[in-house]
């Protein structure tokens, strides 16, 4: 079976502003996408466009097969979509807007109630159904807007930035339900919340300037990290030496810096060779006291370098 | 087709239901009914003409409607875009037809409740004397065509910008333009200057003349087609409106 999720070489343009610039991604069923980019490298456009909202100046976007700009409604029955904000008819309350979709959606009376209670549930509103929209906590606005994208019960969820403005607990509660729902749906969550892309996704792509510029797990894009799985070491200066000549015995590690001297003590950082795991010797080495660390810490790396890392050395000339 | 009736109503009910969650319905009736009431008894002289109908009733609406019909089309659109839910409603698999139908009906039925509250004086005039009912209903009917007109022009203009209060005024002035185009003052001015084909199309186009028509009882045909086919008109521009503004 085809991806839930296509889109082939997708362009926009705003006037002058190319916002887009040629974007092509599948998502399989049982996949969760991170999309993740600085703030105006297309990524809700891109969401736009996959949802058949904005038409692509070029390309064509398919969810669930369904071409979105061929067959809108048909493609619009099988996706779930968060905008921006998730907005909402804030003069309704949460029950008579989640009532509202539901009939839209074409469910009758009964099953549109039945509907309505699982996404209630499974967003925990019960508190605050009968409040009208606009008086509820951005945490709560956000629920509402979520309850209505995942209603249905869609093949495809697009949500763009679900868990932006939630506090800690809220987040993990919104991560907790996308991870309970990615078996059997293809989505696609922006962010620029990078914690996200590992607590949920299975899989992230890195857009900049309208292009994407890194597709992996977040662990491949980790690995192209120059510090990923750098050991750090603190030991005594007159110890400093030796270890750190011990260190580059090792054929796995390609370097050994000296990072500082603090409180009278030496930063060593062995870099590893390019993706090669630390050495078991090595890390006996360590726990026996051989090579005398006070502190020992292995660096991963953390996806906001990575981030940083690709979108800034991306930047062209002429990006304001 | 079906599917268009349901989704039109769904929508259509909703639009509805927003214009009385908000104070804007009470004001609005309230206003309309003392407006029409005034101008009738006041300026129009509804009493001292000793006559048994409502022409001094219907003789101020298109004036009447300047104001109020565009403070009812406002915010059809504007509020969307300004919310950002017009990204949830356009993504919803519903066609934009439906959307804009439904959301017009809505308003349209919004007017219509407020011309129903009129009809105390429909009945009044009843008890006073005896009036050509067949002509008063024709006016209702002229009234409520018209305000559809206005509707559909200020539906249109909504979908143009997220600002309300600019959508208020620029639909205003079409209005505006519209009912004074049937005024021989409006209509002399242009004979001086212009060839006459150009001053014939300019009062047919007249929300006045034709307006005028219906309330005297000619119910005609070209008026009614006057009216549904400029609601046409607007609706589909508005169609374009907001295929080429939604995602701005």
């Amino acid at each position: 079976m085809s991806a839930l999720i296509e889109a082939s070489d997708l362009r926009k343009q705003f006037g002058d502003i190319v916002a887009v610039n040629g974007i092509s991604l599948n998502v399989e069923r049982g996949e969760v996408l991170g999309f993740l980019g600085p703030n105006g490298a297309g990524k809700s456009t891109t969401m736009k466009m996959l949802t058949g909202f904005l038409e692509p100046d070029a390309g064509s976007a398919r969810i669930a097969g369904i071409d979105v700009l061929e067959n809108p409604k048909m493609a619009r029955a099988k996706l779930g979509y968060l905008p921006e904000g998730a907005p909402c008819y804030g003069d309704m309350t949460a029950r008579a807007f989640l009532t509202f979709i539901a009939e839209i959606r074409g469910f009758d009376r009964a099953e549109g109630g039945k509907r309505v209670a699982a996404a209630v549930d499974k967003t925990e509103l019960h508190s605050v159904l009968e409040q009208r929209i606009d008086t509820l906590s951005k945490g709560f606005k956000r629920r509402v807007a979520i309850a209505q994208a995942i209603l249905h019960d869609p093949q495809v969820l697009i949500m763009d930035e679900p868990t932006d403005g939630l506090d800690p607990n809220q987040k993990h509660q919104v991560r907790k339900l996308i991870a309970g729902m990615a078996k059997d749906k293809a989505i696609i969550v922006s962010t620029h919340i990078l914690e996200e892309v590992e607590a949920v996704c299975s899989r992230a792509i890195i857009i900049n300037r309208g292009r994407i510029v890194a597709d992996g797990t977040a662990e491949d894009l980790m690995r192209r990290l120059p510090y990923h799985n750098t050991i750090a070491l603190k030991v005594a200066t007159a110890r400093a030496e030796a270890i750190a000549k011990a260190l580059g015995d090792f054929s796995a590690i390609s370097k050994v810096e000296r990072v500082g001297v603090a409180n009278g003590r030496v930063q060593l950082r062995a870099v590893p060779s390019v993706g090669a795991p630390i050495p078991a010797e090595l890390a006996s080495m360590i726990r026996t006291r051989l090579i005398e660390a006070e502190e020992v810490q292995v660096e991963r790396g953390n996806l906001d370098d990575v981030f940083r890392q690709i979108t800034t050395s991306d930047t062209g000339a002429g990006h304001a | 087709m079906h599917e268009l009736v349901r989704n039109t109503w769904i929508i259509a009910k909703r639009e509805f239901i927003a214009y009385f969650s908000t104070p804007l319905a009470t004001v609005f009736l309230i206003i309309f009914i003392a407006l029409t009431g005034a101008f009738a008894f006041y300026v129009g002289g509804f009493f001292e003409r000793g006559q048994a109908d409502l022409a001094p009733f219907f003789q101020y609406h298109p004036w009447l409607y300047l104001l109020l019909v565009p403070a009812v089309a406002m915010r059809l659109w504007a509020e969307e875009r300004k919310s950002g839910t017009i990204e949830l409603l356009m993504t919803l698999p519903i066609s934009p037809w439906e959307a804009i139908l439904g959301k017009f009906l809505a308003a349209w039925a919004f007017i219509g409740v407020a011309l129903v509250l009129t009809m105390p004086m429909w009945i009044t005039v009843n008890i006073l004397g005896n009036p050509d009912n067949g002509v008063i209903l024709a006016g209702y009917i002229g009234s409520f065509l018209m305000a559809g007109a206005f509707l559909a022009i200020g539906s249109c203009i909504s979908a143009l910008t997220r600002n309300q209060v600019i959508a208020f005024i620029v639909a205003s002035t079409i209005c505006f333009l519209l009912v004074m185009s049937g005024l021989e003052l409006v209509l002399n001015v242009l004979r001086a200057w212009t060839p006459g084909f150009v001053v014939s199309a300019v009062s047919s186009m007249s929300f006045l003349s034709h307006f005028d028509r219906i309330t005297k009882g000619f119910l005609s045909l070209s008026g009614v087609i006057f009216y549904l086919s400029l609601i046409a008109f607007a609706l589909f521009t508005n169609k374009i409106l907001v295929d080429l503004k939604k995602a701005d």
